[in-house]
């Protein structure tokens, strides 16, 4: 089994996960856990974030051996966004928009 | 429309200020998530699947065309550049910040608009009919009394931390398009021996435990309306269930006490409340029908002949006015809905730009107005028959002119699983497929008025269980399984589908919704039968048989 | 946990009745509602003002003849959701009349200050990092559309006044 730790991101609500020195938005950098008892541990550090205001509600996900993405539909469609077209591409706010 | 005095802009301005300090607290720590989530919720803020979702409250669903370019510039600045309209007719933004969130609200009350109790266990949004104002066959405007109830239940102090959600309706037509008993209240404005009033039913809405509304009260002298419905909500606070979140809506009440015995107990309520400081004066309800005078109409006369003659003459344009143009009060006028429901488009999404343009046309052509309905789309409800033409091609040019309204393409669908924390299955690619699979138009035409609505989950916000066809998205097993409704209806004659037999799959449902409609055409009265009409007359056997073969 | 009383940090006089035991002679004592519906003759007689500890499930009308006996009603929040009790405390002073201290207990944060003020409550148990955020708390909105039995006028009467004064 792989599993890895996904949460959102307190300030902007963005999905997040575990990675070595802290959180990244990209599920294939995300550290994976190879047995029950590293996947606590992973957990047990996101605990900490939760704490500190960094994230919330941080909980464990299932990946595919195959092709290490995450099992449950549900998952899969939070690390790689929503399944239709997604109007226009954000225009950062540069003072204009 | 309703337009602030000094005491709306300070309250809206004080809240502003209160969840900028309610915010700041949370991301120093000094508020746990348990304790910020159902402040948050109360201004409207979920955590989705993907971001925050902000739910703006667009009041009885009118806007103004300066509301509506803030909008845009919110969907532009703060947002991915879109928006979505929702079944309740308040507008989504589906990429916040948290903490942009205030500096989004300060814009909002900029120009009076705000997202105070969009969510949360309050009072929500009052919703009315999307024609108030300008409907033909309208008795009196509904608007009116939405505007005074909305004041009336905002940070109301005693009913802010209720069982559960609560949703008031009002309708003021002949027609009911606000859904009326599908709602927590509904309150139909009605007259007797010369006295203006309101029928007042209770306990209606969807979810887990679809039901309909029961009256509790044919006649509401209207006076009463702020004192009966305390009483109502103070009923509902102290002996709703709050034990199980899925049981906890008035709805369940209403149905575990029956009605008559709810109703006695809002009675004897009410008889505490009944002319004390809640009596709403005459003079007060005038004060507020003056914000909702009628523009300044020109004086045309009707049958407006270009206006014929140009329907004939461009077919487009002719199959647009079919379907898209209503009947307004105003001889020479017309009521102009605009469809956001493009063949394979996402329902009820419009992109910043196409606001834009929508404020620029209700400017021109609809004295700076717009209205959202409950079917996810737009409306500008003051047009001139001689301007129809005209604004039409302008609404083409934006991909706004989809002459679906009301037909099986117009689908109603809620965001689903592509978005949503709640879903268990999608909606959204379902409405596309069958969209697409619908798209000639003189297809359309022949099947004629069909309401399809889509659900990704039991919570039912695509208010499938009121679909002609109703459509459940489910997960079996961890795939996308969707099973059928018929004969729901969201009217004066409210019903809830039945489930037609076992669910199908993601092209499967596409194929069962052909299969139904095609039973349809085939066994349909006169040629001419509407499709739920026909739904009445049969049952579900013909289309039973159609899809999973005689038995 | 601190006590504020009238929008200042208050000591608490006031004892909880002992489960099973007579009232402590002479002290301001608060009995569980249950146990004065079952035992009012008896405690009628306490020689020390007397408190009455509500949740949210008990009904006001039924002790709607003692209202007047109680120097103080404490309303319980199990937790903050819970908001049967803004509509006791309503019934309480609007209907039935209660001028005690009104005392709202348990879950009990910044964010319903104000809610609760005006539903009546006069005193508040509540964290001390709470506390200090009383005033603040209670200055965050000057404006109310609806009336409550509070002396705060609703946005109508202010309307009113306002046209009246041009």
């Amino acid at each position: 089994m792989i599993q890895i730790v996904t949460a959102n991101r307190l300030a902007d609500g963005l999905v997040v996960f575990r990675c070595s020195g802290g959180w990244t938005e990209d599920v294939t950098d995300a550290a994976q856990a190879g047995d029950a008892e590293s996947a606590a541990r992973l957990l047990g550090t996101a605990a900490v974030d939760v704490d500190a205001c960094v994230i919330v509600d941080p909980y464990l996900i299932d990946l595919d051996e195959a092709d290490a993405a995450p099992k449950l539909r549900r998952e899969f469609i939070r690390a790689s966004g929503p399944t239709v077209q997604v109007g226009f591409n954000r225009t950062r706010h540069g003072g204009d928009e | 429309m309703y337009r602030y005095d000094e005491f709306d802009h300070a309250l809206v301005a004080g809240r502003v200020d209160q969840f900028r300090g309610q915010v700041a607290r949370r991301l120093a720590g000094e508020l746990t998530e348990d304790e910020f989530r159902p402040l948050r919720l109360m201004n409207g803020l979920y955590l989705q699947l993907h971001a925050y979702m902000l739910r703006v409250a667009v009041p009885y669903g009118v806007l103004s065309s300066a509301q509506l370019r803030k909008l845009a510039h919110i969907a532009r600045r703060y947002d991915k550049g879109y928006g979505h309209f929702t079944t309740r007719q308040n507008i989504q933004f589906n990429w916040p910040r948290l903490e942009e969130t205030p500096d989004i609200l300060d814009e909002l009350a900029e120009v009076e608009m705000h997202a105070i109790q969009t969510s949360g266990n309050c009072i929500r949004n009052v919703t009315a009919d999307q024609y108030a104002g300008v409907a033909a066959e309208e008795i009196e405007d509904p608007r009116v009394y939405a505007e005074i109830v909305r004041q009336w239940s905002t940070l109301h102090p005693e009913f802010s931390f209720l069982p559960r959600k609560f949703k008031i309706a009002f309708n003021g037509a002949a027609h009911d398009r606000a859904a009326l008993r599908l709602h927590d209240i509904g309150l139909r404005l009605r007259r007797q021996g010369g006295q203006c009033g309101f029928e007042v039913m209770v306990g209606g809405g969807q979810g887990r435990t679809p039901m309909i509304a029961e009256i509790i009260r044919a006649f509401l002298p209207r006076r009463d309306l702020l004192a009966y419905l305390e009483a109502i909500m103070r009923v509902y606070n102290r002996f709703g269930r709050r034990d199980n979140k899925y049981k906890a809506r008035i709805k369940i009440l209403v149905h575990d006490l029956g009605a008559k015995a709810f109703a006695a107990k809002v009675e004897a309520e009410f008889e505490t409340l009944r002319g004390g400081a809640l009596d709403l004066p005459g003079a007060e309800v005038e004060r507020i029908r003056r914000h909702f005078r009628p523009p300044p109409y020109d004086e045309i006369d009707d049958p407006v002949a270009w206006y014929d003659l140009k329907r004939r003459e461009d077919k487009d344009f002719g199959d647009w006015a079919r379907t898209n143009v209503g009947a307004h009060k105003r001889p020479g006028y017309a009521i102009a809905n605009i469809s956001l429901k493009p063949i394979g488009g996402v329902p009820g999404d419009a992109t910043a730009d196409q606001m834009d343009a929508v404020a620029d046309l209700a400017d021109r052509y609809s004295f700076g107005e717009i209205r959202i309905t409950h079917e996810q789309n737009l409306v500008l409800p003051h047009v001139r028959k001689t301007d129809l033409f005209e604004f039409w091609q302008r609404l083409g040019a934006q991909d706004l002119a989809t002459p679906n309204l009301g037909l099986v393409t117009d689908i109603i669908a809620c965001p689903g699983l592509d978005y949503c924390g709640l879903a268990t299955a999608r909606s959204i690619p379902v409405a596309q497929a069958i969209s697409t699979r619908f798209a000639a138009l003189s297809r359309q035409h022949d099947i004629g008025e069909l309401r399809l609505k889509i659900s990704g989950c039991i919570n039912a916000c695509g208010h499938h269980h009121v679909g002609h066809i109703g459509i459940l998205g489910l997960d079996k097993r961890g795939e996308e399984y969707y099973q059928i409704t018929l004969g729901g209806r969201a009217d004066a004659d409210a019903a809830l589908g039945k489930i037609i037999g076992p669910s199908f799959s993601a092209t499967g449902v596409v194929d069962a919704v052909e299969t139904i409609v095609e039973t349809y055409l085939s066994i349909r009265r006169g040629g001419e039968e509407p499709f739920i009409a026909t739904v009445v007359r049969t049952g579900l056997t013909p289309f039973k048989e159609a899809l999973y073969g005689a038995h | 946990m601190v006590l504020i009383r009238d929008g200042a940090i208050a000591t608490d006089e006031w004892v909880r009745a002992a489960e099973g035991k007579a009232l402590p002679a002479g002290a301001p004592t608060i009995v569980p509602f249950a146990r004065w519906l079952s035992d009012s003759s008896t405690l009628r007689g306490h020689s020390a003002p007397l408190g009455l500890y509500m949740t949210g499930a008990d009904d006001p009308e039924a002790i709607a003849a003692d209202v007047g006996r109680f120097a103080l009603i404490a309303i319980e929040f199990p937790v903050f959701t819970d908001g049967r009790g803004y509509s006791t405390a309503r019934i309480l002073r609007e209907r039935l009349g209660f001028q005690g201290e009104l005392r709202a207990v348990g879950n009990v944060l910044r964010d319903q200050f104000l809610f609760l003020h005006r539903c009546g409550f006069d005193a508040f148990e509540v964290a001390e990092t709470d506390a200090a955020a009383w005033h603040a708390a209670l200055a965050e909105f000057r404006v109310w559309y609806q009336p409550t039995g509070d002396s705060r006028a609703p946005a109508l009467v202010l309307r009113h006044r306002a046209q009246a004064a041009e």
